[in-house]
């Protein structure tokens, strides 16, 4: 039996609440429609924005008449591009490491040329949203259209119009990863090729409250206060800062309650700058909210992807090779200041990296169009990476007769192997994908549904089974980013402090969108220094009161914010132990802290409770000694140093339904395994995997940002724009394996994003699978029943 | 129509009594937001289709961006606030706390008005009906598991109470 006075493990003591599903405390404010989300702001003269946008996917501007506008009733202002020409500093989306990657500038508002439709082109500032739209209708803008480049792989045709005159081609980047020889495998008449052209339609992040921004400015101080609907808030103070020209510390960046974000809220927008822009020259609170249309029109797309890509395998389903062209188009320019080529940049990187694959060869090719811009979203570039290696994988094992687990048994690499260094430079450590498939197959009881399977296939509604094996980027460093120059820290801070009565009060620099950050902040607060959780009390979202840091975005919160918390919460305790120490006239090493009390390590004994220590160090100070004085307060930072990222690690699986007479898919049930390393609220983890694997359906069978050939936005509405309903889901089981990852002490990896990458993959195989007794097979997301049926020969394509 | 014209309506929202003029466009949920603070609806649509506006008009659940504040002249309307302070939804929202049934919080408050409605109308604890009846309201974060877990958790509390 363990020695009863050993030393307990930090996550064994009396308060830790590491591995507990604690409720989240904001949910009843929430509940009781008291949440403070930037609409619900009304701020004493308080304005409103409206923007006129291009009808237009390219067009020259001709003239921009806004007499009319200016007259109409409740307008305070009228602002076309030229009119901020001398308010801000154009941006540019670049990063130095993505060598090459090259976009011109960007302006807040069109100045005499729009890019894509729904650029904003003209705003209107009035005392209330309405009366600023009616003005928007005055404005008389003339246009000369220009045609628009709209299909990536013709944009680089040499005939195809160049979008941007200062460059001779629409190339905004491209990267080249070659490992090995793919060519040898490839040609080896004992391998068994295969190869698909896979397509990613555009989709985008739907966040239920749309973009949001008040902005207030203080001419006397000259301060800015941005009450944002974000995740980064340093980053958007440094945004703000560099291109309007102010000191950064005058900017203060506020997010209350932020509803959604999912990488959306994440960049720099031009109706956003020009709201901060209006606000500062007008002197008044200047409010802009994204209506539903122009949230579909100008919220950043994602995926938009052409891949062509072939796979070798060995005739015991050993992996040959893996080769893959990819032709994303962005829109006219890169994003700012995180870049638009990052998704294709993981593409690149990722697909194929749960696998052992020694011959390797990639391209992509990232490619201005006049569409809306595209970027990082929710588990950038994973549902692409992992639904090319994994479908190629399936469809080979098909071939091979191999049933799509056991090619994976052969190929995924092992879990004692770490750690190990992919064919693209990635480095692995702490994965479990092996194990993750053996429960994967037990929790789904494989062997089971494929025996239903071969019986129930009879009639026009055939069933199939697809699977995913994946890893997720999560707690990037600092070569994610701020290598290449972006004001984008990868490191974050926590600041914890007792209080007189004992309490705790954390603040932190990761950000809260519902994912329960503040929650595992507490939760790990508490229970390293030692309190019950109802004392500790945390702030996040404000670039006034929290540490210096880099948000919560690419599954990073809990890893390296949550690391933060930890190391400040301990060092915090060691003072607050010394303290004690003196007081108590004993050694600091014998003490500890437990249920706010400070006690003796050997037998648990209490001391004094917190709430006396604090008292006596706050009011009767003249009880210490005259050299004591003590802080209670610590703060520290946390950044991933020996990693480019902490790689995660999932196993997933989905059954289908395809009704092969009307080509619907129903989703019939799912199974997610996943190594996120230690867990610290299971609750939430399951709860941001199911969410996640929601919107990886959304993308995989219904959401699409339809364009027409010229560049027009078709179904810019939530009605003609599918996303995911409570109907048409099913149920989600999870398991986990934890794997602590060795780069922190609290070993959390990131867990945010996986669903979002996993899902695509896992249904598109379930969909091949029920079609291959057909002979046919879909490569598109997502998968209509209008390309179902086309897959099938139904209809013509 | 001239759409700077006004009318004055009187109804009672959240049992308080209310005299207003408002403009005749202005519809029942910015009202109800910009007019009397009632920030728990929220707007995500404007068009009908994500539930976020849900609230109350006599008796009914119905979409806030649909219906004009003019509409609403002699109605009692109920919205989140106001199932909260009487304790009506008292139930649902400890239950979607248990059950985390909501992460940013955006939907929530148009979501537990449906979930509300359901449960008024006699929903019992079938998990594909609850996924029918709350399929108006849509949810970017959860992916509606947890949701219905809370629903069906309340409809079973109540099927218990029901049969004793
Ligand atoms: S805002 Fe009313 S249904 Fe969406
Ligand atoms: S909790 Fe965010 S939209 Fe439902």
């Amino acid at each position: 039996m363990a020695n009863k006075n050993a030393p307990l493990h930090l996550f064994d003591r009396p308060n830790s609440y590491i591995g507990q599903s604690v409720p989240r405390p904001e949910a009843h404010n929430l509940l009781a429609g008291r949440g403070q989300y930037v609409d619900d702001l009304q701020l004493p003269r308080m304005l409103h924005a409206a923007f006129l946008r291009s009808p237009y996917a390219h067009a020259d501007i001709l003239t921009i008449d806004t007499t009319a506008a200016a007259d109409s009733a409740g307008v305070v202002a009228v602002y076309s591009g030229a009119d901020f020409a001398d308010q801000v500093t154009p941006w540019v989306g670049e990063l130095t490491h993505l060598t090459g990657l090259r976009s011109p500038p960007q302006m807040p508002l069109a100045i005499d040329t729009a890019t894509w439709q729904g650029e904003p082109v003209a705003m209107v500032v009035a005392s209330s949203r309405a009366l600023a739209e009616d003005a928007c209708a005055l404005i008389d803008v003339q246009y000369q259209p220009r045609e628009a480049v709209c299909d990536p792989v013709a944009a680089l045709l040499p005939e195809s119009p160049v979008i941007h005159s200062e460059y001779k081609n629409n190339l905004a980047w491209e990267r080249d990863v070659t490992a090995g020889d793919v060519e040898p495998a490839f040609a080896d008449p004992a391998n068994t090729v295969v190869e698909q052209v896979l397509r990613f339609g555009r989709h985008t992040g739907v966040t239920l409250e749309p973009r949001s921004s008040v902005v207030e400015f203080n001419p006397a101080e000259q301060t800015l206060t941005y009450h944002y609907s974000g995740q980064a808030p340093h980053m958007m103070q440094a945004v703000l800062a560099k291109h309007m020209q102010l000191p950064e510390e005058n900017i203060r960046i506020i997010a209350r309650d932020v509803g959604g974000s999912f990488g959306i809220k994440i960049h720099t927008y031009g109706d956003d700058i020009a709201t901060a822009l209006a606000a500062r020259l007008l002197a008044r609170p200047v409010k802009f909210i994204a209506d539903r249309l122009e949230s579909f029109a100008s919220d950043i797309h994602a995926r938009d992807h052409h891949i062509k890509a072939r796979l070798a395998v060995t005739s015991d389903g050993t992996i040959a090779a893996l080769q893959m062209y990819d032709y994303t188009g962005i829109g006219p320019y890169s994003m700012y200041p995180r870049t638009s080529a990052i998704e294709c940049n993981q593409i690149l990187n990722l697909t194929g990296a749960p696998y052992k694959i020694e011959n390797y060869h990639a391209n992509g090719k990232v490619v201005f169009q006049n569409k809306n811009m595209m970027c990082q979203y929710r588990a950038v570039g994973h549902p692409v990476a992992m639904a090319v290696a994994d479908s190629l994988l399936e469809q080979a094992a098909r071939e091979i007769k191999m049933d799509v687990v056991e090619i994976r048994r052969r190929n995924l690499i092992e879990d004692n192997a770490y750690p190990v260094v992919s064919a693209t430079g990635m480095k692995f450590a702490d994965l479990s994908h092996q194990q993750a498939l053996e429960r994967l197959v037990e929790l789904m009881q494989y062997e089971k549904l494929r025996k239903q399977q071969s019986t129930a296939n009879e009639n026009s509604i055939r069933t199939g089974i697809g699977l995913v094996s994946m890893v997720e980027v999560t707690n990037p460093s600092p070569m994610f980013y701020g290598i290449g120059g972006a004001p984008i820290s990868a490191q974050d801070g926590a600041t914890v402090r007792m209080d007189a009565a004992g309490a705790l009060h954390v603040s932190c620099s990761i950000t809260e969108q519902g994912q329960g950050t503040n929650t595992i902040i507490a939760q790990v607060a508490a229970g390293v220094f030692g309190v019950d959780i109802k004392r500790v009390k945390v702030t996040t979202g404000d670039t006034a009161t929290t540490p210096y840091g880099g948000g919560t975005w690419a599954s990073r919160g809990a890893g390296i914010g949550g690391e933060a918390v930890l190391l400040a919460a301990d060092a915090l305790k060691q003072q607050v132990l010394e303290v004690a120490a003196i007081v108590l006239q004993s050694n600091a090493d014998s003490l500890d802290i437990s249920q706010g009390n400070v006690i003796d390590k050997s037998d648990s004994a209490q001391r004094m409770s917190l709430d006396e220590l604090g008292k006596l160090v706050y009011y009767r100070g003249s009880e210490l000694p005259a050299e004591v004085q003590p802080e209670f307060v610590a703060t520290r930072h946390f950044r991933v140093s020996d990693f480019p990222f902490v790689f995660t690690n999932g196993a997933m699986a989905a059954q289908v339904e395809v009704d092969t007479d009307t080509g619907i898919v129903k989703v019939l049930d799912f199974w997610v395994v996943e190594d996120c390393g230690r867990v610290i609220n299971p609750k939430l983890v399951d709860e941001q995997i199911r969410g996640g694997v929601v919107q990886g359906i959304g993308g995989a069978l219904f959401e699409e940002c339809l364009y027409s050939d010229d560049g027009q936005l078709l179904n810019a509405t939530m009605a003609d724009y599918l996303v995911p309903m409570a109907g048409e889901m099913p149920d989600i089981h999870i398991a986990h394996i934890e794997t602590p990852t060795s780069t922190s002490t609290l070993g959390a990896k990131g867990a945010g994003e996986a669903g979002t990458g996993g899902a695509p993959a896992a249904i598109l195989n379930a969909i091949n699978d029920a079609l291959a007794p057909l002979g046919a097979s879909i490569h598109t997301m997502p998968a209509t029943p209008e390309r179902i049926l086309q897959a099938l020969g139904e209809v013509p394509t | 129509m001239n759409h700077a014209q006004q009318v004055d309506i009187e109804l009672i929202v959240n049992h308080e009594k209310i005299n207003c003029r408002v403009p005749v466009r202005v519809n029942l949920v910015d009202f109800l937001r910009n007019e009397l603070g009632l920030t728990g609806s929220h707007v995500g649509c404007e068009q009908g289709v994500c539930g976020a506006c849900t609230v109350e008009v006599d008796g009914t659940m119905v979409r806030g961006c649909l219906m004009l504040a003019a509409q609403a002249d002699g109605s009692t309307v109920n919205t989140i606030e106001g199932f909260a302070e009487s304790g009506r939804a008292g139930h649902l929202q400890q239950a979607f706390a248990t059950h985390n049934a909501l992460q940013c919080g955006f939907c929530t408050p148009g979501m537990l008005a449906s979930a509300l409605e359901y449960l008024e109308q006699g929903g019992v604890a079938d998990r594909a009906a609850i996924r029918q009846h709350i399929s108006g309201n849509y949810c970017r974060c959860t992916g509606y598991q947890a949701i219905v877990d809370a629903i069906e958790e309340v409809a079973g509390q109540t099927e218990t109470t029901d049969g004793q």
